[in-house]
């Protein structure tokens, strides 16, 4: 399998990188034993801390973003901004997550972090509410709108069943790595949004999607470019009305957070942490079958972190 | 007294006053229009009335300063606040750049000025405001910047930022421009034209015929305290200041100036070699007199065009078609207003169509209507569900309205305005046409009015409305991806109600940090 080379060949570097951090840079305090573990791990669950121990903590368990981020690349980080509500509302992901894997990417070498969303709700004052907008400046990343049609190309989805072709923000289709950082929420449509939902914002025409058998598109839509590293913001969890939610009255606190570079197997992962049956998400189904990934989350060699 | 410099602080002010007001209609950034727009429309005399009626005294007083100013020193508003006017005397100048031009005493358009301003204000007694939402200058200002040269800005906004981001700069975002309606462009153009032509040729005609604003000052300003006269013992009859006055208003030879006419630009003082015209008290000098104008043609005129206006709203309130081809049809009964307006009534009584909303709006869901309010509400904005959707918590349409017609409420109570109700066409809908899910709709809705529930039927959770919550705010009906109708849409309330609060619910769920993974 590519990615289990790719993980292999990585994980001399990863070693050497974690050295590095626990040595020189101030990201390693929070190392945790279990992460010196030289494993090669498919999926990282982490669980009881706050969003950036819980990244720095699982990223090192893969070797540290060294793995997935070279010198010199560009990196597009894709979060969920879709609605103009505070964080507190867990309906966009987690600011201070964000800030921290840009934080890390630079720290790997990356020469430009960029951050957007095609939001639902209007984009700036999405962009501005959900505090992704000042998190990411401040952690020295450009901010890019997905507003305007302008931005997007039309490609062919070629192994797609219903969607067959889309339009895509250009930064998905120009920069050398691609991280996908969904929160974890209830949804009226797709039933939870994760990974694989969480893509929709890279693209133009949501309602073709809507029209026509959106489990499928979704599916279809994940043969297309699959995200380098899915980071699963599972801190705050909206457990219904979701999308958007109504109050701070839809959210617990799971303080989780998954990562892997399988959208399908960490998104089974996420929906097992909500407590629903990934077996009732069709869209999960549906690209397994695509050979997206894996729903068998026992063939799979997972870190399971209690903070 | 010299009052030369009078000429320039008049230009200095009405620069100010017309670049803060196109400031507002081109901040694209909708950031300063909320904060700021109260200062420079405080004083535009229409929407201060018409907020007056409305709102009251405080919020509205505006006009009541113009009142008093006129009063005192003569129509200046027309000169150093009216937008339309600046924008006349900066053609005027314009001209002059070309080549002289030299006025003199006109004849006044009596007879049309009065029947103009009569008919306005017994419109407005009828409480109608088509006349002002044509005439009115400041709104017909703002109509020329936000239908004409905001989109020219929006698109050089977009080269740029085009051109940026091919160099992988993101400086300068683009904005999706959704809404050119076609007849407020068209006759915003005509009127420019026409405002164009007249001040080219005939200075401050429009101001001195049309304008019922201009009327009205023009009116009072004949009994002002102050009036602008010719000194005779100082005049040495050079007959410059007739000359430059663009309102064609002084006579040197007779030393006669129609003081109704005058729009106070000083432009007498500043060429006048001998200080041979400046203000005086108007009752030292002389009695004014003026030919009354023939009433019972006027009020006949009058009785004819208001009871025509009546039966054409009447034929307008008929259904509207939204759609065009399909298989069940949005039927509207009425366009929805924007949240503050009350009712449609109201909206469409205060309106004077300066589309300042609509330039403010950071979704576009305000749009300028057709006929979607009948003939007499022409131009005025509607929300239009297809462009955008109503921002749960923005509050800048009833920030900016400088005329009441949206009126101000705290984002908290405007959360619970409910505009309209959200009406689901079941037969239009994905879930039940293609039996695959989709949501769209009950995932845009801020309060859960709209959500998805199990329809054992077909085994698919479809879109259920809870009528009491649902705030008319349009998202669902944005969101929804059937064409060529919607599946979802918005009823107007004619009247805005209060809608019920989203019902909040703790979860008691109890989570074990220390709990093992469920995998």
């Amino acid at each position: 399998m590519d990615r289990r080379e790719f993980f292999k060949r990585s994980t001399v570097a990863g070693i050497a990188a974690y050295g590095y951090l626990s040595l020189g840079s101030g990201l390693s305090k929070f190392a945790n034993p279990k992460t010196t573990n030289t494993d090669i791990y498919d999926l990282v669950a982490i669980k009881g801390g706050e969003p950036e121990l819980m990244f720095d903590t699982a990223i090192q368990s893969l070797g540290g973003m060294r793995n997935f981020v070279k010198k010199n690349q560009t990196v597009v980080i894709k979060p969920n901004i879709g609605w103009d509500t505070i964080p507190e509302r867990a309906a966009n992901t987690n600011p201070k997550l964000i800030k921290q894997i840009i934080k890390h990417c630079f720290d790997a070498g990356a020469k430009e972090v960029y951050v957007f969303d095609n939001t639902c709700d209007n984009w700036k004052q999405c962009y501005s509410t959900s505090g992704i907008e000042k998190f990411a400046k401040d952690a020295g990343a450009t901010v890019v709108p997905g507003n305007s049609e302008s931005y997007y190309q039309h490609v062919n989805v070629p192994k797609g069943k219903k969607l067959k072709e889309a339009s895509v923000h250009e930064l998905i289709l120009e920069s050398d790595v691609f991280i996908n950082v969904p929160i974890l929420k209830s949804h009226g449509g797709a039933g939870l949004t994760i990974s694989m939902k969480n893509l929709m914002g890279v693209v133009w025409d949501r309602r073709y999607w809507h029209r026509n058998d959106l489990h499928q598109c979704i599916a279809d839509y994940a043969t297309f470019r699959k995200p380098d590293l899915n980071i699963v913001d599972a801190y705050s969890v909206m457990k219904r009305n979701g999308p958007r939610g109504v109050s701070e009255a839809d959210v617990v606190s799971l303080k989780s957070q998954i990562i892997s570079t399988d959208m399908v197997a960490a998104d089974t992962a996420a929906a097992k942490l909500f407590g629903m049956d990934p077996a009732e998400i069709d869209y999960l189904s549906y690209a397994e079958k695509l050979n997206v990934g894996t729903m068998d989350l026992s063939k799979l060699n997972i870190n399971r972190i209690i903070l | 007294m010299d009052l030369q410099i009078l000429k320039k602080i008049r230009v200095v002010i009405s620069l100010i006053f017309m670049f803060s007001i196109i400031a507002l209609y081109f901040d694209l950034s909708f950031t300063i229009q909320s904060n700021f727009s109260e200062y420079p429309l405080y004083l535009q005399f229409i929407p201060s009335l018409l907020s007056f009626i409305s709102v009251g005294f405080v919020a509205g007083a505006g006009f009541l300063i113009i009142f008093f100013l006129t009063l005192l020193f003569g129509r200046v508003y027309c000169s150093t606040i009216c937008p339309l006017g600046i924008l006349q005397d900066i053609i005027t100048y314009l001209r002059k750049k070309r080549g002289n031009i030299y006025y003199s005493l006109t004849k006044p358009f009596t007879k049309t000025r009065y029947i103009v301003l009569g008919i306005t204000i017994l419109l407005l007694f009828f409480g109608l405001s088509i006349e002002l939402n044509l005439l009115d200058p400041y709104s017909s200002f703002g109509r020329i910047i936000s239908n004409i040269f905001r989109p020219i800005l929006i698109l050089i906004n977009n080269i740029i930022s085009s051109l940026l981001e091919s160099f992988n700069l993101y400086w300068i975002s683009p904005i999706d421009f959704k809404g050119i309606n076609l007849f407020s462009l068209v006759f915003s153009i005509s009127f420019l034209s026409l405002i164009f032509w007249l001040s080219y040729n005939y200075g401050r005609l429009y101001c001195n015929s049309i304008c019922p604003v201009g009327t009205f000052l023009g009116l009072i300003s004949k009994f002002s305290l102050f009036k602008i006269a010719i000194i005779e013992s100082n005049c040495i009859e050079c007959g410059e200041c007739e000359t430059v006055c663009k309102s064609s208003c002084i006579e040197s030879e007779t030393k006669y100036i129609d003081s109704s006419r005058c729009v106070g630009c000083f432009n007498c003082f500043d060429v006048c070699p001998s200080i041979g015209i400046s203000y005086k008290p108007r009752y030292e000098f002389s009695k004014t007199k003026e030919a009354d104008t023939n009433k019972r043609n006027f009020f006949k005129n009058i009785g004819i065009f208001v009871l025509g206006s009546q039966l054409v709203l009447k034929a307008q309130e008929k259904i509207i078609e939204v759609y065009k081809e399909n298989t069940t049809p949005v039927i509207r009964k009425s366009a929805v207003s924007p949240p503050g307006s009350l009712s449609i009534e109201n909206f469409t009584d205060h309106c004077t169509a300066c589309h300042l909303c609509v330039s403010s709006c950071p979704t576009q869901v305000l749009q300028p209507s057709f006929l979607e309010y009948g003939i007499l509400g022409i131009m005025q904005p509607r929300m239009d569900y297809i462009t955008g959707f109503c921002n749960y918590d923005c509050t800048i349409c009833m920030d900016v309205c400088p005329s009441g017609a949206i009126q101000s409420r705290t984002s908290e109570s405007k959360k619970l305005i409910q505009l309209g109700k959200a009406k689901f066409i079941k037969e239009n809908c994905v879930v039940y046409n293609q039996k695959t899910d989709c949501g769209a709709c009950a995932e845009h809705c801020p309060t859960k009015a709209v959500r998805m529930e199990l329809d054992i039927e077909i085994n698919k959770k479809a879109p259920v409305i809870d009528e009491k919550i649902c705030v008319g705010c349009g998202a669902c009906e944005y969101a929804c991806p059937t064409k060529p109708y919607k599946a979802i849409y918005v009823e107007a309330n004619e009247v805005h109600q209060i809608a019920q609060k989203p019902k909040e619910q703790k979860l008691d769920e109890v989570i074990d940090l220390k709990e093992e993974f469920p995998f």
